[in-house]
């Protein structure tokens, strides 16, 4: 199975624009954001708001997420990191009384156009969540399941196909490829998290998004995770929520600050570590708070 | 030296003797415990003990070995090979003499009807089973074992006898000397009584069987399962899933909850009304009966679900979402699959329930007294426990024995759906 990069026919093909304000170098405003070019962004959000009920979790948030590239989102716990994460994806829709203002645009189509299907969006933007969460089944039928509902493989062949190269890529497969029938919650945390990755990748993503993949995870299996994300960022744009610094510094190539649900600023991993531009950034690399 | 002894205060005298009173305080709650379950044991084992001595007695019972001449003339057959003439002779005259052929000093006309009335009414209809299934006995004699009546039966299990005073009891002397007279000659035998399980209720309590009880039971539990396991698990899906949260969800809620603690003769008014009258649906119907238990039992299966629905992990369902899988898909293929077991054992929970229920089947008229066992859904029919109501409100002692029967095998059913929840509950479950 291949799992096709967009490529530039297929973005400069004509969308559906109306919802999508503009961007240009006006879209950036004060949130110091590094001057990253609008026309590689796969996933922009401008003016992004999320309120829970009355508790608005997130202000104005501006930024650009490059193709091919692992972009971090750092920040104290509660400043809204997820909840952007799963704005991409519009996983907060099964939230009661989440609601979301502005925009987010994935290849410059906002997630919530009407062009827009939330089930073939999830197909598009893949998932992997802070606790490992393989179903209760099979290590096979986990791979399985996405190409199975969206109709992407149909013998049995392609199916096996689909596990075992999505289980290679995910660096599984020469430890379970003797037990692929066997439930997947047998396996070891950090085989779990791979698994979900795996099965993530089944479906051809364009985007993959970590909600703090590791933090359940010992450092052996956390260092095996954050390999795999580097080789996957050849194939896949990754947005990945960690509260490790060194994790972020080792694995992406831009941060992003979150703090009270405000975007502080966005720039190059290196930038941000040795010479962020906001007060805050720096309180919080430095460990003054947070 | 008394710094010391602050230092180390959980040493000093004080803190030995609290340590002692919690333990005490420990030793009396296990103590207490003990007795509740103790009490509520022993309170067990009385009930079942008192229903099992009693309640055996009805799946057995005493038969007596007559030699009953098949004589073409007495029998008013003109025809032995004739099945239709066959079918409508008179069986229960040569019963009669063949008990009086062992009594001939039996003479008088009174003393002869008191001796008949010691062997059941329906011992002609048992000889004339033999006689359809072989004509040939026709002008032989045949030697058949037929019931003793319900006081007879009485006798020989110990409930009475000579001890009691003559006008107390409703055997006279005469016909407990002929009873002695027939053990004496080993013509009575205790017998496994095969037909209890079998045929449909009778005025005569020898006669009677819970048949058509457990057929209308069945039939009726159909009905319920039928109707309240596809509408409680839609409609406690409905609810966790796919429900909006707002003041109309929540009064539907309260609602269903409120509807788990409604009187069940309530649920029998409402069929009443509503089947019976409105709709001019069958009286006794099981299927009237069912679909009356289903609404009773609708509120346990819903709110049962729902729990079972709500203890699927939310990670499940969040995964699923994240590889895209629509609501309905997350429903069906996994959160469905991981509540069945506990869904499954609120159905069947809610199914034993309505087993034993009486109250709303005697609104819609399921405690007429029917012989026949049911061949259908609408055809009248009654349930184990309403039968269980009628022995035991009978005016003959030996029909409350019955009684007794039908309790344990209503227990043997309860026991049985309560096991098959457990076993169903084990088989199922998943964990993660």
């Amino acid at each position: 199975m291949s799992h096709p990069a967009v490529t530039d026919d297929a973005r400069s093909e004509p969308e559906a624009p109306m919802l999508t304000p503009p961007r240009v170098e006006s879209a950036r405003q004060d949130s110091g954001a590094a001057p990253a070019d609008a026309r590689d962004a796969k996933v922009s959000a401008r003016d992004l708001c999320v309120f829970y009920g009355d508790k608005q979790a997130l202000f104005d948030v501006d930024i650009d997420i490059l193709e091919n590239q692992v972009t971090a989102l750092i920040g104290p716990s509660g400043c809204g990191k997820s909840t952007f994460l799963r704005c991409v994806n519009r996983m907060n829709d099964v939230i009661e009384g989440c609601r979301t203002t502005g925009s987010v645009t994935l290849d410059g189509t906002d997630v919530r156009d009407e062009s827009i299907d939330v089930v073939q969006l999830r197909a598009r933007v893949g998932m992997v969540f802070q606790k490992p969460n393989p179903f209760p089944k099979s290590i096979y039928d986990n791979v399985a399941y996405g190409p199975r509902i969206h109709g992407l493989a149909s013998t049995r062949d392609e199916f096996d196909a689909v596990v075992q190269e999505s289980l290679e890529r995910a660096g599984l497969l020469a430890e379970v490829k003797d037990r692929l029938q066997e439930p997947g919650t047998s396996l070891s945390g950090g085989q779990q998290q791979r698994l979900c990755i795996a099965r993530a990748i089944a479906v051809s993503p364009e985007v993959i998004l970590m909600d703090e993949p590791c933090s359940a995870l010992d450092p052996i299996a956390t260092a095996r995770i954050e390999e795999l994300i580097d080789e996957l960022r050849q194939s896949y744009t990754i947005v990945i929520v960690t509260h490790s610094m060194q994790q972020a510094a080792r694995v992406s190539q831009r941060t992003a600050f979150f703090h009270l649900g405000v975007l502080v600023e966005v720039d190059e991993t290196a930038r941000i570590f040795t010479n962020p531009t906001d007060a805050r950034t720096q309180d919080y690399i430095t460990g003054r708070f947070g | 030296m008394s710094s010391g002894e602050d230092r180390f205060v959980h040493r000093s005298a004080g803190a030995t003797a609290r340590l002692r009173r919690r333990y005490a305080a420990e030793r009396r709650f296990r103590a207490y415990g003990l007795v509740a379950v103790g009490t509520a044991l022993a309170i067990l084992g009385l009930l079942l003990g008192a229903v099992l001595v009693r309640g055996t007695g009805a799946f057995f019972h005493r038969v007596v070995e007559l030699d009953v001449a098949l004589d073409p003339q007495r029998l008013g057959v003109e025809d032995a090979r004739d099945p239709e003439a066959l079918a409508r002779a008179d069986y229960a005259r040569p019963v009669k003499d063949a008990l009086r052929s062992l009594f001939p000093d039996v003479r008088s006309r009174s003393e002869r009807r008191a001796l008949q009335r010691l062997v059941s009414s329906g011992a002609g209809f048992i000889v004339r089973e033999r006689v359809l299934e072989d004509p040939s006995l026709v002008g032989r004699t045949l030697r058949v074992a037929v019931p003793l009546d319900d006081k007879a039966q009485l006798y020989f299990s110990g409930q009475t006898g000579w001890q009691q005073d003559a006008s107390s009891r409703s055997l006279s002397d005469a016909q407990l000397r002929w009873l002695d007279e027939l053990a004496r000659r080993g013509l009575v035998r205790r017998e496994a009584n095969w037909r209890f399980f079998t045929v449909g209720d009778s005025r005569e309590p020898e006669l009677a069987g819970l048949g058509g009880a457990i057929v209308g039971t069945l039939y009726t539990l159909i009905v319920t399962l039928l109707l309240c396991f596809p509408v409680g698990v839609a409609a406690a899906l409905y609810l966790e899933e796919f429900a909006p949260r707002n003041r109309l969800t929540d009064f539907i809620e309260v609602n269903i909850n409120n509807l788990a603690a409604v009187p069940s003769i309530v649920f029998g008014l409402l069929g009443l009304a509503v089947f019976l009258n409105f709709l001019g649906l069958p009286r006794s119907a099981p299927l009237v009966g069912g679909i009356v238990l289903s609404l009773m039992t609708l509120p346990t299966v819903i709110i049962a679900g729902r729990s079972a629905i709500a203890s699927v992990p939310p990670s499940i369902r969040e995964a699923a979402l994240g590889v895209g899988a629509s609501p309905l898909q997350v429903v069906a293929h996994h959160v469905l699959p991981l509540a069945m077991p506990g869904i499954l054992t609120g159905t069947i929970i809610g199914m034993a329930r309505a087993l034993g229920e009486t109250a709303p089947l005697l609104m819609i008229g399921m405690v007429a007294f029917i012989v026949d066992v049911p061949d259908g859904f609408l055809s009248p029919a009654t349930v184990l426990p309403v039968q269980i109501y009628l022995w035991a409100d009978a005016p003959e002692r030996a029909a409350q024995l019955n009684a007794y029967g039908a309790i344990l095998v209503l227990l043997v059913f309860l026991v049985a759906m309560n096991l098959s929840a457990v076993l169903l509950r084990n088989r199922f479950e998943r964990r993660w």
